[in-house]
């Protein structure tokens, strides 16, 4: 049976190298589905203008990829973690615990959400009052505390069109769900005064206040989508009614499927969102193990090459996609230069 | 039973029939025939749903996915000019290098602003943006790479064939539109009618686009240069690592199971496992493959190795399932013949049992195999979906290099932006299937011709 000796021979032969596995050659990045596009493209970059290998990019979301990062240093461990949020202090701490004390925090520009509909249905002039009206899972009608009973867009506010609520925002795993709590229906909270008559209904608990100002109703007017946006583009080609919650890059991306809102009269563009003028958007983050420097080869580089003027400044490839520069990249830049962990 | 007339004529019932002619039908036998026509109706109806849902899912992925293997691209004459390629004037290979890519983009906006102006094209409202989203990132690499392969060309003017950015292309394949385009934020009407003015002008063309098939993914930005190299190499090495590792194992735990094992409730125990193994979500065997081979053992991530244990842990049910039932098969008059003549059990089997069970084992292999070759879930887990760009080595120490697999890539695919990747996710569908029908080919095939009925 020559043909089982061979294959035998061959399963050894696996066996032995696995003992000789190298070290590992390349970058490994892994986190937050938001920052991917944009680390992919910074590692097909660096890869190109370099000697170095291209880093090996994960997606998983931000807490995965964090996760994955604290998981200790050395071996298999990640390399750089991509967020779309701040690291948490529970997380620095479990970092430390698993011995990755030293992390240099990287924010390298912002990322705005948009509300976007069909492109053949009416305009949204939204603020994030209407928002707040539109899908908040109760609302103050005559200084009582309801249920929401808003089913037009027309019902929130009369100069709104009337179509019937039908929104698709992103499911709570994702990180693009916590900046909508917070700068969308937080804030039409307190623009509308809710949050007091909450207070109050609460017996003046502000937290519980402000959990009920980010409480989404649950009639089906509104649809978690856990998936990515993609798939919130596709529920909003099935259902012309809806409008989906995206994040500025995608819309790019797709303008001629989709229409976006204004909010507060601010259309979101990459010049709104670095003026700050339009109000919903987020910084982005890449954390870098300090005590990986020098052992995988290309990792400080790596760092560098994204935060560069070439790639993370205006006009750069990033901002081509939709990124947001950060109006501060030299600090940044120095930042990684100069190694800076955060304490 | 004595007389054959008298029963005849009666049914079974005991009633008498009145017309007992065979050329007239009963009501009952009408009835009969008529039951066996729906039935022979239901499974028609069947096989038509089945044949109309397959000729569903091809046509549309054929019909979204075909046009995967077609790029458009574009050769006009572009000047190297030394002042963005060379700006210190030294020629050094080292100080060029150190210009980006980025850098080579004006290279190709200025090219083809002036290209227009000698062919004398009229476009009105033609932008900037548009001249420099005209062509793909990949180009100002290519260029680049050319300049450094080779500095003798700077300041020279060298004809150049470069691949045209996703929207340009797409104005090709349907997918952009006049009217699409002036919605597009990333192309423009202008952008269009400049794109058929070289259309009609003989300098852009589409044509087959074998870089899809060899050439690895790309980023967001470059829809139009991604392919599927890396994913049919990185499947194809971890096919490898199946094929050597569970069929070696999986025969020879089958030959011990249908031949030497004494039948007890142990060897019991281990057929019912090896029967639900094969059940088991294949998820399951990506977090085994995880907490084990990864997290445990050490191997590296996003790697054929780890992706091809994975794998074989779960193609090995079915082949020992197979195996077994080819073992089975041959008839027991063989091994008794070879043991009648004096051979040894283990003669019986490696020379007798063994060669005519093998068309069996190897169409159960195969079948294996391709299901193997489909299976993403377990990948998912053991980072196989990543942004790898650049090709693992050649085996053995290739399965240690990061790869992405091809029904991964077209997971991956459908969840970027740009429209121009569901198209590639669907010709990525069109190769998964290509292959998984050739190894189905293969397996009937080899059944076919070696197959023996006794």
């Amino acid at each position: 049976m020559k043909s089982v000796k061979l294959a035998v021979s061959a399963a050894a032969l696996i066996a032995a190298s696995a003992s000789v596995a190298a070290a590992q050659e390349q970058v490994q990045v892994a986190g937050s589905s938001t920052v991917l596009p944009y680390a992919t493209i910074v590692a097909e970059a660096f890869a190109e203008n370099t000697e170095f290998q291209a880093p090996v990019v994960e997606g998983g979301g931000s807490s995965a990829g964090l996760k994955q990062f604290c998981e200790g240093v050395g071996g298999n461990t990640i390399d750089v973690a991509n967020a779309s949020r701040q690291i948490k202090s529970s997380e620095v701490e479990t970092c430390a615990a698993n011995g990755v004390a030293n992390i240099i925090e990287v924010q390298f520009g912002y990322d705005g959400i948009v509300f976007a509909s069909d492109i053949n249905g009416p305009d949204f002039v939204l603020t994030p009052a209407d928002v707040f009206g539109a899908l908040a899972a109760e609302v103050v009608v005559d200084g009582e505390v309801t249920a929401n009973p808003a089913t037009n867009w027309s019902d929130v506010n009369p100069d709104l069109p009337e179509q019937a609520i039908m929104a698709f925002i992103p499911g709570t795993k994702h990180g693009t769900r916590e900046v909508f709590e917070e700068k969308v229906l937080l804030a039409g909270c307190e623009e509308t005064g809710a949050m007091e008559a909450f207070a109050e209904a609460n017996g003046g608990d502000e937290d519980a206040a402000e959990a009920a100002c980010m409480s989404v109703r649950t009639d089906g007017a509104s649809v978690d989508i856990d998936g990515d946006y993609t798939e919130t583009l596709a529920r909003i080609a099935s259902n012309p009614n809806g409008v989906g919650v995206f994040g500025l890059s995608f819309y790019e991306n797709n303008t001629d499927k989709l229409k976006v809102a204004t909010i507060n009269g601010v259309t979101p563009t990459v010049d709104s969102v670095a003026s700050g003028e339009y109000p919903v958007s987020r910084p982005l983050f890449f954390y870098v193990k300090k005590d990986h420097i020098g052992v995988v080869p290309g990792l400080k580089e790596y760092a560098e090459f994204f935060v560069s003027d070439a790639m993370a400044g205006p006009g750069g490839p990033l901002a081509e996609y939709g990124l947001v520069p950060d109006p501060q990249l030299a600090d940044v830049q120095a930042t990684v230069a100069d190694e800076a962990t955060i304490q | 039973m004595t007389d054959v007339t008298d029963t005849a004529a009666f049914g079974p019932g005991g009633e008498r029939h009145t017309s007992g002619s065979l050329l007239t039908e009963s009501a009952r036998t009408r009835k009969r025939n008529a039951a066996e026509k729906r039935f022979k109706a239901y499974g028609i109806g069947a096989i038509a749903i089945a044949i109309l849902s397959l000729v569903f899912l091809l046509t549309s992925i054929i019909g979204d996915g075909a046009s995967a293997f077609r790029q458009t691209y574009a050769s006009i004459p572009v000047t190297l000019s030394a002042d963005v390629v060379d700006p210190d004037g030294n020629r050094d290979p080292e100080e060029m290098s150190g210009v980006y890519s980025m850098s080579y983009g004006s290279l190709l906006t200025d090219s083809l602003r002036n290209w227009i102006e000698q062919e004398g094209i009229q476009i009105e409202g033609l932008t900037d943006a548009d001249l420099s989203g005209f062509f793909s990132n990949e180009a100002q690499a290519s260029l680049r790479n050319q300049v450094l392969d080779n500095p003798e060309l700077v300041g020279q003017t060298v004809e150049m064939t470069a691949l045209t950015s996703s929207r340009v292309d797409g104005m090709f394949k349907g997918r952009v539109s006049e009217e699409s385009a002036s919605r597009d934020a990333k192309t423009s009407v202008a952008q269009f009618q400049l794109a058929e003015a070289m259309r009609e002008n003989g300098t852009l063309v589409t044509r087959f686009n074998s870089s899809f098939i060899t050439k690895p993914d790309a980023s967001d930005n470059r829809a139009e240069a991604a392919g599927i190299g890396v994913a049919i190499l990185g499947s194809l090495y971890m096919m490898l690592i199946v094929l050597v590792l569970a069929l070696p194992i999986g025969v020879a735990a089958s030959i011990y199971l249908e031949e030497f094992a004494p039948k007890n409730r142990f060897t019991d125990i281990i057929e019912v496992n090896i029967s639900n193994l094969a059940a088991v979500p294949s998820i399951v065997f990506g977090i085994l493959g995880l907490a084990a081979f990864i997290n445990f053992a050490g191997l590296p991530r996003s790697t054929p190795i780890v992706g091809g244990l994975v794998l074989t842990l779960m193609t090995l049910p079915t082949i020992i399932i197979s195996t077994r039932a080819a073992l089975k098969s041959v008839p027991p008059s063989i091994r008794d013949a070879a043991l009648g003549v004096g051979a040894s059990r283990m003669q019986t089997v490696l020379h007798h049992v063994l060669p005519l069970a093998m068309p069996g084992i190897l169409t159960g292999t195969i079948i294996g195999l391709a299901q193997a070759l489909g299976e993403t879930a377990p990948l998912l887990l053991i980072g196989m979906v990543a942004f790898v760009s650049t090709y693992p080595g050649a085996p053995p120490a290739g399965f240690f290099d990061p790869a992405s697999a091809l029904p991964v890539q077209v997971y991956n695919w459908t969840q970027r932006a740009d429209p121009a990747f569901f198209e590639r996710a669907s010709g990525a569908i069109i190769v998964l299937l290509v292959f998984l029908l050739c190894m189905n080919l293969l397996a009937i095939y080899l059944r076919r011709k070696f197959e023996r009925r006794w």
